[in-house]
């Protein structure tokens, strides 16, 4: 297959486009623009639709819109839009509609920095809106493994009636790599898609109450409600087996990063580099962020790892939060930490690293 | 004999509506249903609810809905119309849904002449939450949260939904009805009979706002609600096609 360059951003929207999304709605915000812009020009190719939203609010209202109507639908946004979009992804949660969106995310809180950042774990990982939902989160550390978590993103979405969340960031979003595309999903493939949805989507039924579509994201009886929440906590448990994570030079690693997107992609330079110089350093990266590979840190030898740093965009930290759970005290845990906007850099880990070996 | 009238069998049987007496939502349900059946719309219908009263009957309604994030019924239809041309789609939404947190979307729709038909419920009061201030709320008229009534220094004055869309160029079909008396009954149904049309012709965003009485929160019995609509709100939010395209 052909190899292109192309920035973040386009080749997300392009994934998507190939993996069969025939809806998109956004809203202009730095550092995602590229997406919704791509989306504008592309979707008149294909036959499908694209909508400037009035506001975030919206733009998720008229995905769970299409997406309950059957049509692969996603949206997308940056930091403190996808906190307007939280009241929507709520809602497709709740009424378990399949849909995908992408967080570009940038400095926080409040309007923060447009700048690339990774302040939003909490909010991606552990509370994307009320009423304590999960999803399957992405976390890309190239353009390439962007493209390739959007793709099958929408596949996630559609086996669990959930809405799955690629969590990248300003710099996978806005540089240029080169990248292989996913294969064009046909017509046929997207109509076949659509049709498989057709029993519960809101596209209109024979009058009949027991075979309508009742798209419903709440429920007036408490008995129906918890039988919801307890089906969807069973959907979540059942994500064990999708958790994916790489393990990167771990086997005989005295110090351990752990990092996830960009950060991953810096802290694996630096493991490069202190390798040539005979240090035995590796790293845990999860790949999905949710479900978090916690047992990943179970294989780690603790008579040999002497400590495991944290690294990532994100003052406080955030991440380090699921990588204590993971390490249960085994080791003692330090950071690397930048925020704001300021992106981190290989001399910055490769300094952490030393320190910690030095103090060994 | 000959049968001339029957039950519509878009609201479901073995039903008991939650709604109170004297509220007038039952009818407007009643209307469209009738609409949906003798325009033969039933079974590609979707309905976007609102959130409130307007919502109850989702539980009610016998063909496919959907209950909208509040305020958000247009854009869950523009999304839902856009990806389905060929499903038939209306938001039932109530005064604080429409007009009031959902006016960025409101009125959004309405400017962009999304293909979509609007019944627009104006009781000046939010019902399901127990009786606090609407945008239509009448200045003097009291509420939970405006307990010495309406207030213009304080609050504003009541909205008014049909003509603030009338200074929009998209909108095709924007009239305001009421259900106080048969005729009126019957002249809704006509105008939502004629939003549903201009849909099914492509001919874009039409909206019927219903001027409606609510007993319970206004504080009266169901006839000193109507004389109260009659006098009162009739007065605020008088009736008639503003724009018929």
């Amino acid at each position: 297959m052909a190899r292109l360059f192309m920035k973040g951003c386009e080749a997300i929207a392009e994934a998507a486009v190939r993996a069969g999304c025939r809806f998109f709605a956004g809203y202009p915000i730095t550092p995602q623009n590229e997406i919704p812009e791509y989306f504008a020009r592309r979707m008149p190719e294909v036959g499908g639709t694209f909508l400037q939203g009035e506001s975030e609010v919206a733009s998720i209202s008229m995905v769970y819109g299409a997406a309950s109507a059957g049509t692969r639908s996603m949206t997308s946004s940056s930091s403190p839009g996808i906190s307007l979009k939280s009241e929507g992804i709520s809602y497709c949660a709740s009424a378990r509609i399949p849909m995908v969106y992408c967080n570009v995310s940038r400095g926080g809180p409040g309007v923060g920095s447009i700048q690339p950042a990774q302040m939003d774990y909490f909010q991606a990982t552990k509370a994307s809106g009320n009423g304590g939902f999960r999803m399957m989160v992405f976390a890309p550390s190239t353009v390439q493994e962007a493209v390739d978590m959007t793709y099958k993103a929408f596949d996630y979405a559609d086996r669990d009636r959930n809405p799955v969340l690629i969590l990248a960031d300003g710099v996978i979003g806005t540089m240029m790599e080169p990248v292989v595309l996913p294969e064009m999903k046909s017509d046929e493939e997207i109509a076949a898609i659509k049709e498989s949805k057709r029993k519960w989507a809101c596209v209109g039924h024979p009058l009949d109450y027991a075979n309508r579509s009742w798209i419903q994201p709440g429920q007036w009886s408490t008995k129906l409600q918890q039988e919801e929440n307890e089906k969807a906590a069973a959907l979540y448990e059942s994500w064990e087996k999708d958790i994916q994570v790489e393990h990167y030079r771990t086997e005989d690693a005295q110090v351990v990063i752990a990092s996830y997107g960009i950060s991953a992609r810096i802290a694996r330079s630096a493991v490069d580099l202190l390798r040539k110089e005979g240090k035995k350093v590796g790293m845990i990266r999860p790949i999905t962020v949710s479900p978090f590979p916690y047992k990943a840190f179970d294989a780690l030898d603790y008579g040999r790892v002497k400590a495991i740093l944290d690294v990532e965009m994100s003052i406080p930290a955030q991440f380090v939060e699921d990588v204590k759970t993971g390490v249960k005290e085994r080791c003692p845990i330090r950071t690397c930490l930048c925020s704001g906007g300021n992106i981190m850099s290989r001399e910055k880990i490769v300094n952490a690293v030393n320190s910690i070996l030095e103090g060994m | 004999m000959e049968k001339i009238y029957t039950r519509t069998k878009t609201i479901q049987e073995n039903k008991v509506s939650g709604y109170c007496p004297g509220c007038m939502h039952g009818t407007v349900m009643k209307l469209i249903g009738e609409v949906l059946e003798e325009m033969n719309l039933v079974d590609r219908t979707l309905c976007c609810l609102g959130i409130g009263c307007c919502g109850l009957q989702m539980d009610y309604i016998a063909y496919d809905n959907i209950t909208s994030p509040h305020g958000r019924a247009c854009a869950v239809a523009t999304g839902v119309k856009r990806s389905n041309p060929d499903t038939f789609v209306f938001t039932y939404q109530g005064d604080g849904d429409f007009a009031s947190i959902g006016l960025a979307e409101s009125i959004s729709a309405a400017n962009r002449g999304e293909n979509l038909s609007v019944i627009f419920i104006n009781n000046g009061i939010y019902g399901m939450t127990g009786g606090q201030m609407a945008p239509t709320t009448l200045v003097g008229m009291k509420a939970t949260t405006a307990p010495k009534g309406r207030n213009p220094q304080e609050h504003g004055y009541p909205m008014h939904m049909c003509e603030i869309l009338n200074q929009l160029e998209a909108p095709v079909f924007l009239a305001r009805t009421s259900c106080n008396n048969p005729a009126n009954v019957n002249k809704t149904k006509k105008y939502i009979r004629k939003a549903f049309q201009n849909q099914l012709d492509g001919k874009g965003f039409s909206m019927v706002e219903v001027v409606t009485s609510c007993p319970t929160n206004w504080g009266m019995d169901a006839l000193s609600a109507l004389d109260f609509l009659e006098e009162k709100m009739l007065a605020e939010f008088p009736l008639g096609v503003l724009r018929d395209r």
